[in-house]
């Protein structure tokens, strides 16, 4: 596998050259945090909740195939076609094969992280196949020849102006319009349409459960149910590790997942699909992609409870500066940030380094994973693999050299006063990473070892 | 061939057994009004909800809010003509022009706002989501605290299909922004009948 042409530091360079729209990303993300907080907090049971989700994730993940096997005999016995894919490419094949059976080159798509995982439009489209996201978020940046920039906010980082524009120049709207009502109308206007006349519909799956054979699809817009209601081919994707044991579950997950994600008590459509409706086809592909080979790294394996709810970008105080492109990866932020390594070390080796390590991630997360712990533990696993930037690896060597002797400590001190004193320049400028947006400050008279050896034993 | 590996590479990494929790106990409520807690929830969401004592009182609704040479169709056999029914075997592309679809739902959840309808009760699964407007009947005393209650009562039930419905449909993808009527119901009216 190959590095990125622009790791997470460079790509970030690239979203905050624009103060006022990073300050605003910042605001809304946060905002966004805060309707989270209040709807958690009206539930006095909200932390039992959260760690009832995640011991019923840690049952399913040490008999993941058991589960699986009983899901797919429901399934089949439900009458739904089950397929199993262990990579990406499987996974984009199986997609294929099913549209040319059926000859077609259409497809109408809801939302689903894991076919953005899999690149399945860049895959289908080189094919001859229009996909067209009708989600709305992802429908614009879809237009926008972007990826999402987030899992449940898509278009996060546009401005209604930029989406005004967009829309002027693909569905025909006058230009100068930014009012979100009448964008919206557009998109509802433009989709029905797509909805309407599409014969495949794919959806993602937001949980699967094993004792009834059923998959769950939560929307807030309605275009899940309106691309497969309408469709004659419901194809539906999901990762394995979205299976859930019984049904009764949905009880636990559906209260955690939309009050963590947008502060909502559940979403608009909570849909559960058990049997195609007559005369339709119902497919579902089982993707491993990795989550196999990460349920062995013991380390990293609670990464695999994530319910793709949003609220650990929402609380980052790196992902609310640096933007969801910062991560070139599909599912940006801090979870993504421990799945990406798994799937290609030297590709993702920057991600477990864009975080503070503040723990902010793990403290909202609905099913409890250690999100911080494992992104500093993913350092440890990357630096020892050789992955990590030789500079910085010789700076944390050169730091530690310093920072474990008292003598070597004492000095490195003094030296960097007598530098800040008499020599600004050589730290006052652009060679200097800490320079950048921030001041160096004034240097201390003395340093506190010196001023506590001076006061300290005065009594 | 993926199936093989992908189990063999689960059970290779898999960790050592954890048994399932007990099943979840939500914390004792205080004594709630279930119709209050259920209708503030409705108002917040974005929806609106009607007390009424008869079928009648719905079908004098209707009269007054929509237009006579306005498609509104219903699963309920109570509520009279000139509602149009559903033909089950219709091609669900017969129904984009619908303004009004009347359906029964089984219960509500006080706690968010969520009604459970089934395809017995839908007729033609699109329906709820491809009319303009959407209105679901429940009775009074069907209205449950939270969703463990709602699960309970779902039980083994054995529907094709099912959905929870809680509000109008709704994005807030542009700027964060909430605009009401997404792709689904641009509006979702409940009948609390009495």
């Amino acid at each position: 596998m190959s590095k990125p042409e622009k790791d997470h530091a460079a790509l970030s360079d690239v979203f905050t050259k624009d103060t006022a729209r990073v300050d605003w990303h910042d605001e809304t993300l946060w905002w966004i945090r805060a309707k989270r907080d209040n709807a958690a907090q009206q539930l006095p049971e909200w932390e039992s909740l959260r760690t009832q989700a995640s011991l019923i994730k840690e049952n399913v993940l040490s008999r993941l195939d058991t589960y699986l096997l009983e899901f797919e005999a429901q399934a089949k016995k439900n009458g739904i076609i089950v397929h199993w894919a262990k990579d990406a490419a499987a996974h984009n094949q199986i997609v294929y094969d099913i549209l040319q059976q059926k000859d077609l080159k259409q497809m109408v798509k809801s939302k689903s992280m894991l076919t953005e995982e899999c690149h399945l439009n860049e895959f289908l489209a080189e094919k001859g196949v229009e996909v067209i996201d009708s989600d709305l978020g992802e429908r614009i940046v879809q237009l926008a020849k972007e990826p999402p920039s987030h899992i449940v906010l898509p278009c996060i980082h546009k401005k209604k102006e930029e989406i005004g524009e967009i829309f002027s120049e693909h569905l025909g709207t006058p230009a100068g319009i930014s009012d979100p009502k009448i964008l919206t109308e557009t998109a509802r206007n433009h989709l029905r349409e797509v909805f309407l006349t599409r014969k495949v519909a794919l959806t993602g799956v937001n949980f699967a459960v094993a004792e009834t054979g059923e998959f769950v699809v939560c929307t807030n817009e309605g275009n899940a149910d309106m691309g497969a209601h309408l469709s004659e081919v419901h194809i539906a994707a999901m990762g394995i590790e979205k299976i859930i044991p019984r049904r009764e579950h949905l009880g636990v997950f559906l209260r955690l997942l939309t009050r963590s994600a947008t502060g909502q008590p559940i979403t608009t459509y909570s849909s559960h699909y058990a049997r195609p409706r007559a005369g339709q086809e119902m497919h579902l592909i089982l993707v491993d992609n990795g989550r196999s080979a990460q349920l062995g790294r013991e380390d990293f394996r609670n990464s695999l409870k994530c319910i793709r709810c949003g609220a650990c970008m929402n609380t980052c105080p790196v992902y609310r500066r640096s933007g969801g492109h910062s991560y070139h990866t599909a599912i940006a932020g801090p979870i993504g940030s421990i799945l990406a390594p798994n799937l290609d070390m030297e590709k993702y080796a920057d991600l477990p380094f864009a975080s503070t390590l503040c723990g902010s991630c793990s403290n909202v997360c609905p099913v409890k994973i250690d999100i911080h712990n494992q992104l500093y533990k993913w350092r440890q696993v990357l630096v020892k693999a050789g992955h990590v930037d030789p500079k910085k690896v010789a700076a944390m060597k050169l730091m530690s050299f310093t920072l474990s002797n008292t003598k070597r400590f004492v000095l490195a001190g003094k030296a960097g006063r007598m530098v800040m004193k008499y020599a600004p320049f050589a730290v006052n400028n652009s060679m200097n990473l800490w320079y950048k947006q921030r001041e160096m400050p004034e240097p201390p008279a003395q340093s506190f070892r010196a001023w506590y050896k001076q006061h300290g034993n005065n009594e | 061939m993926s199936k093989a590996e992908i189990l063999a590479a689960i059970q290779r990494n898999k960790p050592a057994l954890v048994e399932l929790p007990a099943a979840f106990m939500p914390f004792e409520a205080e004594k709630q009004d279930l119709k209050e807690s259920f209708s503030g929830m409705v108002n917040q969401i974005g929806g609106q909800v009607l007390s009424v004592e008869h079928w009648q009182d719905i079908e004098a609704y209707v009269h007054q809010h929509f237009r006579s040479d306005e498609r509104v169709i219903t699963t309920i056999t109570h509520l009279n003509p000139p509602f149009e029914g559903v033909d089950p075997d219709v091609d669900p592309h017969d129904l984009a022009d619908i303004s009004l679809a009347i359906l029964p739902g089984h219960f509500g959840v006080a706690e968010n706002a969520a009604i459970w309808l089934t395809d017995d009760q839908l007729g033609i699964r699109v329906l709820p989501f491809i009319c303009q407007h959407l209105a679901i009947v429940i009775r009074q005393d069907q209205l449950l605290a939270n969703m463990h209650e709602a699960y309970d009562r779902i039980g083994t039930a054995n529907q094709a299909f099912g959905v929870f419905i809680a509000g109008p449909s709704k994005t807030a993808d542009i700027e964060q922004s909430l605009v009401i009527g997404a792709h689904g119901a641009r509006s979702l009216l409940v009948f609390l009948l009495q």
